[in-house]
């Protein structure tokens, strides 16, 4: 019966394996939970390089609580990942629009304004926004718009509309973002539309504006437009503004302009997941982020617009007056926020499909 | 036979050049002074400095050895025993055994990253560090079976008979005899199975949970904030303990 032996040894091994492993995961478990003095450890899911070191050091001195920090590179990584099943994470920066997307799916904890008393300070255009007006499930934290970077040295006059990406003169060293909604955006804006049209007709006006434009185009780049405006490579990019701010480190020469038609705002929002373990602790670390000091230090670094109006006052001239970072007030007006488009999403998706395939 | 030989040499030099130029352009900019990946500034050593300065990315490599460790250990635990298993089974069974062990080698990395994310939902086991680490163990297995098995198969049966008909109990046989015969091989495969959970990106993607963040997924959320050279410089770093562990894993092999 050598068979048969040879089995039952092969088995027993797994079945010991298996147990063994489940006890040092158990044993793992509850020494992360009830040892190295009952601390708690707050789970921080965001963007990389969103926050600093140092900033977490202080929350965690002065809570006397743990905070892991995890990051991911997109808002629909970040959807994947909770609905996958993935729990035990606290606090997670989804964008807007992911906002929506999110509390509509019952993945938010409602917050608490007792907790938060750093809400009151927010920036007026942030105090009430559409994706949810009465701050229940979000708090804005950084934000910034979409517009068009240059380089001034080559593209004169300064321009001033999304007209200039369709400028022949500049065949070859215009970049787009390698976003749908973003492009169409841009398109829609100079179209005078709003970018959250549902209107078929006006999507596909928008396309054939786009697809005249693609012989300009150098490249649709959501990565690594900055280095190919610092490089020179390109002249005209659509772009974020803190990006492109980073691109001005390198040549001093680039400038950022929001186009007088207006463009994207968006604003990365602080949440607590309704799986969270640590709500309490959560409210008091998003309390933290947005406080006028942490977050003119965050602001200072990422070059992204706070939330906090009180931060302007800790924020150097040269960003505050930086229209990458934060744009002149008066045309917040004319900025969107990017909304759900509901079935029309796939309008946008064939069209968008048509324009690569071009 | 001479103009032969060219041919194949500059096509093979053109083949080694497709696979290891990117690499060295990665390395080379990895000591660049400027921050942008595209204009050469002069030999710096400040990025790796950077890099050893980045809590957030050591803690991730902290991370990503830990896996390796624990779902390498893991392996050479479950995969020893399957591939001396396999190797005495006879008839039907073992064909279908087989099947089932190599099945995860030839599976697309996206299939088994959803399945593993799925089975672990549904057995109600939270993701974190120790999902990472089944994971890596469930498609490092196979390699672990196939590399132990090309060595036992090599083995002389008439040892481990000579060694009973000489009083050896079963873990006798297995101790004195089997044993050292196999461990290059094992050594080898144990190396390549760190290797590849080091460097695994897709199942870890689906299978990490809060605090989980390894090395290949931090790099990976690095690209979307702006590139710097820092990632340069941790490639060339995880490039060549990559390297090493291989030139280890092959030197075992060849004992």
């Amino acid at each position: 019966m050598p068979v048969s032996r040879g089995l039952v040894r092969f088995l027993g091994f797994v079945a010991i394996a298996v147990l063994l492993w489940n006890g040092c995961d158990r044993g793992r478990e509850t020494n992360q939970q009830g040892g190295a003095g009952a601390m708690v450890t707050l789970h921080y899911f965001t963007w990389s390089d969103y926050v600093s070191p140092e900033l977490i050091h202080e929350f965690e001195q002065a809570h006397g609580a743990r905070v892991v920090v995890d990051t991911f590179s997109s808002n629909e990584e970040l959807l994947a990942k909770l609905q996958g099943g993935a729990s035990g994470y606290d606090v997670a920066v989804p964008s807007d629009f992911m906002v929506s997307i999110m509390a509509a799916q019952g993945m938010l904890a409602e917050l608490d304004s007792a907790a938060l008393p750093n809400l009151k300070a927010l920036e007026p255009h942030l105090q009430h926004p559409a994706f949810d007006p009465t701050h229940r499930y979000a708090v804005p934290y950084l934000w910034g718009t979409v517009g068009i970077g240059y380089d001034s040295t080559v593209v004169t006059p300064p321009p001033d509309s999304w007209d200039i990406l369709w400028d022949k003169r500049y065949r070859g060293r215009i970049s787009m973002l390698n976003d749908q909604r973003e492009v169409f955006g841009a398109v829609l804006r100079s179209m005078g539309q709003s970018m959250n049209t549902t209107d078929p007709t006006v999507i596909e006006a928008a396309k054939h504006k786009l697809i005249a434009q693609k012989p300009l185009v150098k490249t649709y780049a959501s990565e690594h437009y900055d280095q190919l405006l610092a490089s020179g490579d390109v002249v005209l990019a659509q772009g974020w503004g803190g990006q492109v701010a980073r691109a001005m480190r390198d040549r001093p020469s680039i400038r950022y302009v929001v186009p007088k038609e207006g463009g994207t705002i968006w604003a990365d929002c602080l949440v607590v997941l309704r799986t969270s373990p640590n709500k309490a602790l959560a409210m008091q670390f998003i309390n933290f982020l947005i406080d006028a000091r942490v977050a003119a230090r965050t602001s200072e670094r990422l070059l992204f617009a706070a939330s906090n109006r009180e931060a302007r006052a800790w924020i150097s001239r040269d960003i505050l007056e930086n229209p990458a970072v934060y744009p002149p007030a008066e045309l917040i007006p004319r900025m969107e926020w990017m909304g759900d488009v509901g079935k029309v999403m796939r309008t946008y998706d064939r069209a968008w499909t048509e324009l690569k395939m071009q | 036979m001479r103009g032969q030989g060219i041919w194949l040499q500059s096509i093979s030099g053109l083949g080694i050049a497709f696979l290891y130029l990117p690499i060295i352009v990665l390395v080379v900019f990895s000591f660049n002074a400027s921050r942008l990946s595209a204009t050469w500034q002069g030999f710096s050593w400040h990025w790796y400095g950077v890099l050893w300065h980045d809590e957030a990315l050591l803690a991730a490599a902290a991370n990503s050895l830990w896996v390796a460790v624990l779902s390498t250990s893991l392996v050479v635990l479950l995969g020893v025993p399957a591939a001396m298993g396999l190797e005495r089974l006879r008839g039907r069974g073992r064909q279908a055994l087989e099947t089932i062990f190599l099945l995860p080698l030839v599976l697309p990395e996206v299939m088994m990253g959803v399945a593993l994310l799925l089975f672990f939902v549904m057995i109600h086991w939270p993701l974190s560090l120790a999902t990472v680490v089944v994971g890596h163990a469930a498609f490092n297995l196979p390699v672990v079976i196939v590399m132990v098995r090309a060595r036992l198969q090599k083995l002389d049966p008439r040892l481990e008979e000579a060694a009973s008909d000489l009083g050896a109990s079963a873990w006798q046989t297995f101790y004195r005899v089997t044993w050292p015969l196999v461990r290059p091989a094992v050594l080898g495969a144990a190396l390549l199975a760190f290797t590849i959970s080091l460097d695994d990106f897709i199942v870890t993607f689906f299978v990490a949970g809060p605090g989980a963040t390894t090395l290949p997924l931090k790099v990976y959320s690095m690209i979307k904030s702006g590139l710097s050279p820092e990632i340069n410089a941790l490639s060339s770093v995880l490039v060549l303990a990559s390297m090493g562990l291989v030139g280890l894993s092959l030197m075992f092999q060849r004992r």
